[in-house]
């Protein structure tokens, strides 16, 4: 067959049209492929979450049952009151919630203060002092616990929310972001507060604070997740349910409830919602928050 | 400025400069340079069998008692192994979920969420819900009508592989985020251009991607191995050590020393031990990785 | 070489039409602009010759090939970005090679191939440095060369010189219209710069929210305007607009103007009565208007420019935009604020229907 039609001279001939009906068969079939892949990979990874979820609202008799439930379609959500009480998730939770905000509420101060220092003052020592923040990182923590349970012990501290946040009250990793974050104010701003009359604490809380606020929630999701999933420190510091933090505490639950399938998960999803849905809210921070640092190298 | 009001400036500023920085000074003093520095100091005394008996000094016989003996080899083989099976398996997972999730396909939004999703959950939260799972009683594998003996988490031959595997499925959130980031990071017109020059995906990604990609590989194996090497609530959730030493790594061996024997002496040479493989580690990868990392510009 | 064809070629994206059934050819080795101000469609309408877009509707063809569904890398084209899109990790010379590594061109032929390329464009001495170390200017010789290097059907440019300097931009400019005569090249060339275009393409093509305004060489559409966007566009300093009402019939047309009445030729008056809302808008580029006592239109001088050698007087004719007048330095110069007449050449007058903006033309 001769022509198909005729484009400014140019002839699409039927084997044309056929090669380009291929193409675009070909382009379809390695869409479906790849949500294929897409699709399977997800399920893998959501898998044990899926599993935790349906199980925690499963009776133990559906637990045991061959073949397995994979859908819950007569949810129980007693599990769940169980955890909360008997198991202590509620104490647990609470514990967490103290000591998280006490961890973050004092890093974040403590870093503005020092970036500040760092950023906008001068004075001797200052570049030896960086040097001493930025060690800090260097150490790890494992390194510290001996000599750190001594002291809270010491200071009467043992078993206490003192005890808990006190060697987390300062950041270096927070001082060397908000430090970037306060560098990056431009040196006219500087001068016309000065001209202004604004004094260091008005300037810091006026202009370079709401300036850096990127990097402070950056930091405060940072810190947010270290002081929430904190698991040695609150092993050793603890030593019973009123002052376990939510993760220590989920070791005790599944010690505890050892044969009861359904409390132990239900204890995991209570253990997991409030980052999930933190993490929802603030998913743009997060992401800064955790890769500050990975992009620049 | 001229040099004497900067000197002047100097002067007066440094009050109020030390003052910011006193907080997080005296944290560090107390809770990170005192603790670090008594650690080694530590490790030249015996600890008493008895509670109330003084440390005996005893130099580096401690030291090179400890570093010697075929626990401490067997625990750095083993946190070794851990780190080599959780770090590129991890980056390697997080970098092709990222490159899936980077097309542009209807939808892609939810799956990127989804393998975004781990990053909600906490050592303590997986290591339940993998620990749970593998249990030879209750848990998925009686469930899927496979029955195992002994249980995978009690046979020293798979032990360590499934704390590796729940230690990657935890880390998959914060991989793919991470990759993601440095993925995006990359210019569109860079990745045409090579389009438009004939690059199939192969030569593209070997070629063009990776190279652009690799400050963020970089960081992700330098920050990976320092956790690796970290890691402890897996291990104490999951195997405890065992079985046969075979999931003890240094930091396990350390809570035990202290918390265990209550062996302070021996806590704090393998806590010394701890810090100073970290350390060569990261010198090691710095000296030798980052020659190989192409900055763009 | 090969020519482009372009068939009712239409792009939406959800609710937005970038490109609105655009037809076009571009001959084998000529030089086309797509002109036209920031989001009219021009870059769009590029990106889906290079495949890097597709198509909501219509053909594209490359050669004598639809290429409506075929990979960018199959296209045979070479495309230079606005940013260069160089691969920073590699060096100067690696970066010309890459198409040749990607279509598998055997590794002896490659080093020919890349020197030659580098000779044509003076990038011999820098082939061992990184992208990094090159100056702007260099970057986008680079950018050239490795466009060249394989002799592509077609060479699609994006705006590649608006990142440089203005001297440079001009050099470049003379450099790239020579490259394009030795090569005998297909060039599709980008731009928002009307001096760039009038200097390079051999034909103009102008856009304007997604739909093409007019194709043709420099001087045609410099002298006939389809239409008022094309004539304020094109032309440094822009063509003077001004508000006219027609009067009168046959001979005896007239345009009333704020500054007084235009007497227009015969001809172009039946075409001034064809305007649908007896509305019309007067085009009189500023080299065609004189200042002249005993001209038609009143006029109040605002700002006097000096350009060395020309003078334009800026103008105030009622409550219009201003109106430039270029008078030769040699000229008496009027005093500032001082009311003249003005009188425009009889074959300088442009008439637009002042609804539509559509060229009024005289019939033949």
């Amino acid at each position: 067959m001769a022509t198909e039609f005729v484009v400014h001279g140019i002839t699409v001939t039927e084997a044309d049209r056929r090669a380009a009906q291929r193409r675009v068969v070909r382009r379809r079939v390695g869409a479906v492929a790849r949500y294929a892949l897409l699709t399977v990979l997800a399920i893998v990874v959501l898998f044990p979450i899926y599993i935790t979820i349906v199980n925690s609202l499963l009776s133990p008799s559906q637990i045991a049952a061959r073949p397995p439930v994979l859908f819950p379609t007569d949810p129980t959500w007693g599990a769940y009151a169980d955890a909360w009480n008997q198991g202590s998730m509620s104490r647990y939770l609470v514990n967490s919630v103290i000591v998280t905000t006490l961890i973050v509420v004092a890093q974040i101060v403590t870093a503005t203060l020092a970036a500040y220092a760092f950023a906008f003052l001068e004075f001797p020592f200052k570049r030896t002092l960086f040097l001493v923040f930025l060690a800090t990182l260097m150490v790890p923590f494992e390194v510290t616990i001996i000599t750190n349970l001594t002291t809270v012990v010491n200071l009467g501290w043992y078993n206490t929310y003192a005890g808990l946040a006190v060697p987390f009250l300062a950041t270096g990793f927070g001082a060397f972001l908000l430090r970037q974050a306060f560098l990056g104010v431009p040196g006219d701003l500087r001068d016309a507060a000065a001209l202004d009359g604004y004094g260091h604490l008005r300037f810091m809380v006026r202009v370079a604070v709401p300036l850096a606020r990127p990097a402070m929630a950056a930091l405060a999701v940072f810190s947010f997740l270290g002081a929430w999933n904190q698991y040695l420190w609150p092993l050793i510091v603890t030593k019973d349910a009123r002052y376990r933090t939510l993760q220590i505490g989920l070791r005790q639950l599944r010690a505890t409830s050892i044969d009861q399938v359904n409390v132990t998960f239900a204890g995991v999803v209570i253990a997991a919602l409030p980052l999930l849905i933190l993490l929802v809210i603030f998913q743009k921070q997060l992401v800064r928050g955790l890769t500050a640092g990975a992009v620049k190298g | 400025m001229t040099a004497t009001r900067f000197w002047n400036r100097r002067r007066r500023e440094a009050g109020l400069g030390y003052l910011m920085l006193a907080p997080s000074l005296l944290v560090f003093s107390v809770f990170v340079f005192y603790p670090f520095l008594r650690n080694f100091y530590l490790g030249f005394f015996r600890t008493p069998p008895f509670p109330g008996l003084p440390q005996r000094y005893v130099g580096f016989d401690q030291y090179r008692e400890v570093l010697t003996s075929s626990y401490f080899t067997n625990s750095m083989r083993v946190t070794v192994l851990f780190a080599l099976l959780t770090v590129p398996t991890g980056i390697i997972l997080g970098l092709l979920l990222a490159m899936l999730a980077n097309q542009q396909l209807r939808g892609i939004g939810w799956y990127r969420t989804i393998f975004s999703s781990t990053v909600a959950t906490s050592v303590a939260v997986a290591s339940v819900i993998f620990g749970t799972l593998l249990n030879p009683q209750v848990g998925l594998l009686p469930w899927l009508g496979i029955s195992t003996t002994p249980s995978i988490l009690e046979n020293p031959k798979y032990a360590l592989l499934a704390v590796a595997v729940t230690t990657i499925w935890q880390n998959l959130g914060l991989s793919f985020i991470v990759m993601s980031s440095g993925l995006q990071a990359i210019p569109d017109e860079i990745i045409e251009a090579s389009e438009v020059d004939g690059a199939g995906s192969g030569l593209r990604f070997f070629r063009v991607t990776l190279p652009l990609l690799s400050p963020t590989v970089f960081f992700a194996v330098v920050v990976g191995s320092i956790v690796a090497f970290q890691s402890f609530g897996q291990i104490d959730l999951l195997t405890q050590g065992g079985p046969l030493q075979k999931t003890n790594v240094l930091t396990y061996a350390i809570y035990t020393a202290l918390r265990g024997e209550q062996n302070e002496g021996k806590a704090a040479v393998l806590s010394v031990a701890l810090f100073l493989v970290t350390l060569v580690l990261t010198i090691a990868q710095m000296r030798i990785l980052e020659r190989r990392v192409h900055y763009g510009d | 070489m090969a020519r482009v064809v372009l068939d009712h070629v239409t792009k939406r994206f959800g609710d937005v039409t970038a490109v609105d059934d655009l037809s076009l050819e571009v001959e084998d080795r000529e030089f086309l602009v797509l002109l036209g101000p920031s989001g009219c469609g021009k870059s769009t309408a590029l990106r889906m010759i290079a495949g890097l877009e597709s198509l909501t509707e219509g053909r594209i063809a490359i050669g004598d090939r639809v290429v409506n569904d075929v990979e960018p890398k199959d296209r045979d084209i070479a495309m230079v970005f606005q940013s260069y899109a160089l691969y920073p990790h590699m060096s100067v010379a690696r970066n010309i090679e890459f198409p040749l590594r990607s279509r598998k061109v055997p590794e002896p032929e490659r080093g020919p191939l890349v020197q030659e390329a580098a000779r044509a464009l003076g990038l011999t001495d820098l082939l061992d440095r990184k992208p990094a170390q090159v100056s702007g200017g260099q970057r986008q010789r680079v950018a050239l060369a490795r466009a060249i290097v394989r002799r592509p059907a077609a060479f699609l440019m994006d705006e590649p010189l608006s990142n440089l300097d203005a001297k440079l931009r001009v050099q470049t400019r003379a450099e790239l219209i020579e490259l394009q005569r030795r090569l005998d090249a297909t060039v599709i060339y980008v731009t928002h710069d009307q001096v760039e275009a009038m200097t390079m393409g051999h034909r103009i093509a102008i856009m304007n929210d997604g739909v093409l305004q007019q194709v043709g060489p420099p001087q045609s559409v410099y002298e006939r305007p389809a239409n008022l966007f094309v004539a304020r566009f094109i032309g440094a300093p822009p063509m003077n607009t001004i508000q006219g009402r027609v009067l009168g019939e046959g001979d005896d047309t007239v345009l009333a103007t704020p500054g007084g009445r235009i007497p227009v030729p015969a001809g172009l008056g039946a075409a001034a009565r064809t305007a649908s809302t007896g509305e019309v808008v007067v085009g009189v580029r500023p080299e065609h208007l004189e200042v002249d006592p005993d001209g038609p239109l009143e006029a109040q001088v605002a700002v006097i420019e000096s350009l060395g050698h020309e003078r334009h007087v800026v103008c105030r004719i009622g409550d219009e935009p201003l109106v430039i007048v270029r008078q030769a330095a040699d000229e008496p110069r009027p005093a500032e604020g001082s009311a003249l007449r003005l009188r425009a050449a009889v074959d300088g007058i442009h008439l637009f229907d002042a609804a539509t903006g559509a060229r009024l033309e005289a019939q033949a």
